[in-house]
């Protein structure tokens, strides 16, 4: 289980990305975190993987993950898939997938199994394991990104905007694929823009605004809400 | 491709003193041979991990004057020295990249640069023990091995091409290893490498240390064929030397740092003949095979190796230059 009490981030001098955010997610579920740009969603993943400097308290499974390095928080079962499809272009699939297996490196058989589930949830990546990632279409790469993040085996997986960019019938695919990692046992934590499509697969959410939650609750309630269908889904 | 580059190298490199066995042409080649070896040093640091070490010469004087310092004044043998050379070279890559490796980009080079001032200073001044400006001379050749003697120009020039084989065998079992991968994971988004578990401080420092020790393997070498040592070799002169025949070879290549080496140093000598004006020609030249090589020779072999025989998808820019995609 996640839980995140009163986490505040601050850019410098300027008012904070994030003030006191209060947030859970339970083993088995899928969250999903709505907000438009510059809401905080970002900068909450970051402070998750432990790439940002940040106030309050974050408890993985009980234990404080708060003050961990990035690469810890890899070992504790909390993988990040960050916004953009960012991928290691010089590299191919099949090294860029083995890089997110890197905390478990050492379990060449695991990895190997890992590597095997990756292909089977995206069988496009099977194909092109051995081309170069930066010559991908925006959907492969994707899944490649989301396939990294997989390969280190995580219990929680934080995903940035999966289907940013990509075109309808990509979405669906990736969101299907959300949910059949979700099913399989894993976490999810969702950020996205498209609410309607989030709140699908989700079995929660919250809603961000200037860094601040302000609703959370069922995702069949969010989809009901009104001030979620006027802001993000447009009814 | 790849396999036969390197076979006709490989023959061509072992040919040479069978069939032109001059002493200056025999000297020259395994001089650039050394230089080349201290430019993987630099394709490590630079090339896979996308740090710009301009203190890089000043580790390959750290080797070379670690190993004539032992042999002239220790009495140690060549080998022992050697490789207390290198030892001394990565033990003090270790402490400099600790510090210097918290900054990134231009002020990780302008740190490197600082150090390395620091180092060729105290390499002229301490002259007790380093000579200063006269250096060092009469430093001894590695000891015969059986009937081989190193004070020969031929056995000389296959010790000197074995040693650089072993640096282009570590480069490329690095290159094609998880920590190769990790360096050029770093390289390409330091923060995504990062967030994907990789232990980034760690990782750097490692690829650190391997670049100072070929820099001190490259310096224990020069010191013991060339016989005597200045402090003008740990300047940012040398490292910038060093640089150029990087970038013209192929930065983050296989092959880039010895073609570039041998291309860049050939072209050096074929210009003594004009030697004040050797610059005037060697410049432009140097800017032509950056436009029409923008990704180094070894790049742009590799690029018109797709071209001919395109296989797969087409890759972008970026993988052009790609170590791996590389004609290497």
């Amino acid at each position: 289980m996640l839980e995140v009490r009163g986490l505040r981030v601050r850019y410098g001098t300027s008012s904070p990305a994030l003030d006191g955010v209060d947030l859970t997610v339970a083993p088995g579920e899928c969250v999903t975190l709505l907000g438009a740009n510059g809401s905080g969603k970002s900068s909450l993943f970051s402070a998750l993987s432990g790439l940002l400097r940040f106030d309050g308290d974050v408890r993985f499974e009980g234990d404080d993950v708060g003050k961990l390095r990035p690469a810890a928080i890899v070992a504790r079962g909390i993988a990040q898939c960050p916004e953009g499809r960012k991928l290691f272009p010089e590299l191919s699939v099949e090294k860029n997938l083995r890089l997110g297996a890197y905390v478990g490196r050492r379990d060449r058989r695991g990895t190997d199994e890992a590597l095997e589930r990756v292909c089977t949830l995206f069988p496009d990546v099977r194909d092109k394991l051995r081309a170069p990632a930066g010559a991908l279409s925006g959907g492969q790469q994707q899944m490649v990104a989301i396939g990294r993040a997989l390969m280190a085996r995580p219990k929680l997986l934080l995903l940035d905007e999966p289907s940013l960019g990509l075109a309808p019938r990509m979405v669906q695919a990736m969101l299907d694929a959300v949910a059949a990692i979700n099913r399989a046992g894993t976490m999810v934590l969702l950020a996205e823009q498209n609410a309607y499509a989030a709140l699908s697969i989700a079995h929660r959410g919250y809603v961000l605004a200037n860094g601040k939650v302000v609703l959370e609750g069922s995702a069949s309630t969010l989809q009901q809400n009104e001030l979620v269908k006027k802001a993000f889904i447009g009814a | 491709m790849r396999r036969a580059f390197w076979i006709a190298a490989a023959l061509v490199a072992v040919g040479v003193p069978l069939l032109h066995p001059n002493s200056y042409v025999l000297d020259v080649i395994a001089k650039a041979y050394i230089t080349a070896i201290a430019v993987y040093g630099l394709n490590v640091i630079l090339g896979y991990t996308g740090l710009l070490n301009l203190g890089h010469a000043a580790f390959f004087a750290i080797g070379a004057y670690g190993v004539a310092l032992l042999e002239k004044n220790a009495g140690w043998p060549f080998w022992p020295a050697l490789l207390a050379g290198c030892l001394g070279s990565v033990v003090l890559g270790f402490f400099v990249g600790i510090i210097s490796l918290r900054t990134r980009g231009n002020y990780f080079a302008i740190f490197t640069a600082a150090i390395g001032v620091m180092i060729s200073i105290v390499l002229t001044n301490a002259d007790k023990i380093t000579g200063g400006n006269v250096g060092i001379v009469a430093i001894p050749p590695p000891p015969n091995i059986g009937p081989v003697s190193f004070a020969d120009d031929i056995p000389k020039y296959y010790l000197v091409l074995a040693i650089l084989v072993f640096a282009v065998a570590v480069c490329a079992l690095v290159r094609n290893s998880l920590v190769g991968r990790t360096f050029v994971a770093i390289a390409d988004n330091e923060d995504l490498a990062r967030a994907t578990g990789v232990d980034v401080p760690r990782t750097k420092l490692v690829a650190f240390m391997l670049s100072t020790f070929l820099a001190g393997l490259a310096g224990g070498v020069y010191a013991a064929y060339v016989g005597f040592l200045g402090p003008d070799q740990s300047g940012l002169d040398v490292t910038f030397q060093q640089l150029l025949f990087l970038v013209v070879g192929g930065i983050g290549t296989i092959s880039g740092p010895l073609l570039g080496t041998l291309l860049l140093e050939g072209v050096s000598q074929w210009l003594q003949g004009v030697q004040q004006y050797r610059f005037i020609i060697f410049g432009p030249l140097l800017v032509v095979l950056v436009i029409f090589f923008p990704h180094g020779i070894a790049g742009g072999l590799a690029r018109l190796q797709r071209r001919i025989a395109p296989r797969g998808p087409t890759p972008s820019a970026r993988t052009a230059n790609a170590p791996e995609a590389a004609a290497s």
